[in-house]
């Protein structure tokens, strides 16, 4: 028997099969099934229309309204509405908004709904961000997340795994978005089209749990499936207070089971920026000190953590926000809100001339709090620049970390960390 | 099988392009159809046909998974896509709701925009009156055609519930 890659022990397991391999079409059972209250809307029209009284189980149907939340306008409010009365209806015991919500992908594992090894499928891309607990999770669109709820199962086409094996110790400064922008920058935006991305090597051992969900969440961008990272003692160490059931440790795939291994060496990586409009244009930040920004965003489910905001707030505190500049800071729960109020972050970003909001997606998918006008270019720590995707067409994102962020917030130019 | 006139677009079209955010506070697909393409080119809807195609380059429908993207482009009056390849989850959002997609690389460098182009759908076949030549379809695997020829996921899940 040939040994099977990570993901496809995760995916045999829930199709009730021995043994998969890559291109099986097969039908997995799933441990969570969630959507937001953009794709939500969709999945639940076409779940009653096709006769659904019940979902398949009220634990695993999450529903959060993260999107155009706090509602924008009476539209995004009914969006809501519906995924609330939805909520009600079916006792789901997983509904999110206001204060006990976020932004999904920084909720969900907050909450302890993701253990190893699971099957998660969310109406919402950036699902691949669970894959950083070592589960297969996957973004679906609305009908999928519909017929999830009615069946339990949704279809996949088992994908072959890419390994990337990042060695070296990591440059002050340098983090999981710089990690991922890197390898994105090396394959492109399709170099993972279909395929799994898995995460492993000396420099993730010692990888905050933070920056793994920052890596696994823009798998995407390199058009993957997933972003697996395989559960170690880093792993355990956040799971410990927040999931009771048992899980197991998981190794790195075997190199026979996977299609291809790419070593990436961070030792002496600079902090990576993407230049608009692909996240696959990436360059180190020095060769971008000549771009003058109009805004900084700090938030999102890609880097609005913790840690993130703290690592902003150690670069600004004792210093202001150049005076052409918006700096917009969202932290994604209001459990890290919260967090950060208690430990003084907030005061410094307020005092550096930051604004700071409420938990939303809002400005990374250009929905609210903070659009950008034509001509105008943004520094962001979200995980898309596409055009328009942040307001006008003619308006340029830069992505990167949120030091470099933090650093260019104050310099009003793109701007490395050290050289501030 | 079907014809019509073909709009063309490059590599990496994604769906922020197809149907951008703000108008994402709707699932109604008339008012999404009235957007399509609205993050690439503003004037699409105004000047396509109904029953018109779209010809594209590489990962057709990258980024984000809103469905609102082949929902829009299908209530548009698109009578199917064509691509290099498409972006994972709006290759499956397609099939899921029964927009036809087909994946050739012959047609996506061969037709230019405005060529006349017939789709045969069960065959596979997509031919270029205009340039009189036909180009090569690959083929769906057994399932996929088998959830194309239910008319979606919903009606195939429902088919098989009742099975069960």
């Amino acid at each position: 028997m040939r040994e099977m890659s990570l993901v496809e022990q995760i995916l045999s397991r829930a199709a009730g099969e021995s043994e998969v391999s890559p291109g099986q079409l097969i039908n997995a059972r799933v441990d969570l099934a969630f959507g937001n209250d953009i794709t939500a809307p969709i999945a639940i029209r076409e779940f009653e229309a096709w006769g659904g009284r019940e979902v398949f189980d009220k634990n695993k149907v999450a529903l959060i309204a993260d999107h155009f939340t706090p509602a924008k306008d009476i539209q995004s409010a009914e969006q809501v509405k519906r995924l609330r009365d939805f909520a009600r209806a079916q006792g789901l015991v997983h509904f999110y908004e206001g204060a006990q919500g976020g932004v999904e992908h920084a909720l969900l594992p907050d909450l302890g709904l993701i253990a190893p090894g699971d099957v998660v499928i969310g109406a919402d891309s950036h699902s691949c961000t669970h894959g950083a607990l070592g589960a297969f999770a996957t973004g679906v669109g609305s009908t999928d997340l519909a017929a999830a709820m009615l069946t339990a199962e949704v279809w996949f086409r088992v994908p072959e795994t890419l390994q990337f094996v990042f060695t070296g110790e990591r440059p002050k400064w340098i983090c999981g978005k710089d990690l991922i922008l890197n390898v994105i920058g090396r394959i492109g935006v399709s170099g993972a089209l279909y395929k799994a991305m898995e995460f492993v090597g000396d420099t993730l051992s010692s990888l905050p749990m933070e920056d793994r969900f920052t890596m696994s969440n823009m798998a995407i961008e390199a058009g993957a499936k997933a972003g697996i990272i395989p559960a170690d003692e880093v792993t355990s160490a956040y799971l410990k207070t927040r999931v009771k059931r048992p899980w197991k440790g998981q190794k790195p795939s075997d190199l026979q089971s996977v299609a291809s291994v790419m070593e990436i060496d961070v030792s002496r990586m600079r902090p990576q920026v993407a230049c608009p409009p692909s996240p696959g244009h990436v360059q180190p930040v020095d060769e971008l000190e000549h771009v003058s920004v109009d805004q900084v965003f700090i938030g999102s489910c890609t880097n609005g953590r913790f840690s993130d905001l703290a690592q902003a707030a150690s670069l600004l505190k004792g210093r202001k926000v150049a005076p052409h500049v918006r700096l917009i800071v969202l932290p994604a729960t209001q459990e890290i809100y919260a967090q950060c109020l208690k430990q003084g972050i907030l005061d410094v970003l307020v005092d550096a001339g930051g604004v700071v909001g409420p938990p939303t997606c809002g400005p990374c998918l250009g929905g609210h709090m903070g659009v950008l006008a034509s001509g105008e270019v943004a520094v962001s720590t979200t995980n898309r620049n596409f055009v328009g995707r942040m307001g006008h067409l003619e308006s340029q994102i830069y992505l990167s970390s949120p030091a470099v962020a933090a650093a260019t917030a104050v310099k009003g130019r793109i701007t490395a960390p050290d050289k501030l | 099988m079907f014809e019509g006139k073909a709009w063309t677009f490059g590599d990496d079209v994604n769906t922020d392009e197809i149907i951008p955010a703000r108008f994402l506070v709707t699932s109604d697909p008339v008012e999404l159809g009235q957007h399509c393409m609205a993050g690439l080119d503003p004037t699409f809807v105004e000047v396509m046909e109904r029953g018109d195609l779209i010809v594209a380059g590489e990962n057709f429908g990258c980024g984000s998974s809103r469905e609102h993207a082949p929902i829009s482009i299908k209530a548009a009056g698109i009578a199917c896509v064509i691509a290099k390849s498409f972006a994972r989850i709006f290759y499956r959002n397609a099939i899921n709701i029964g927009l036809p997609i087909l994946v050739s690389e012959s047609a996506s460098q061969g037709i230019r925009k405005g060529d006349w182009i017939k789709v045969d759908l069960a065959e596979g076949r997509i031919e270029n009156e205009t340039l009189k030549t036909s180009y090569r379809t690959e083929s769906f695997p057994p399932f996929m055609q088998e959830l194309m020829e239910a008319g979606g996921l919903m009606p195939w899940v429902a088919r098989r519930m009742e099975i069960r």
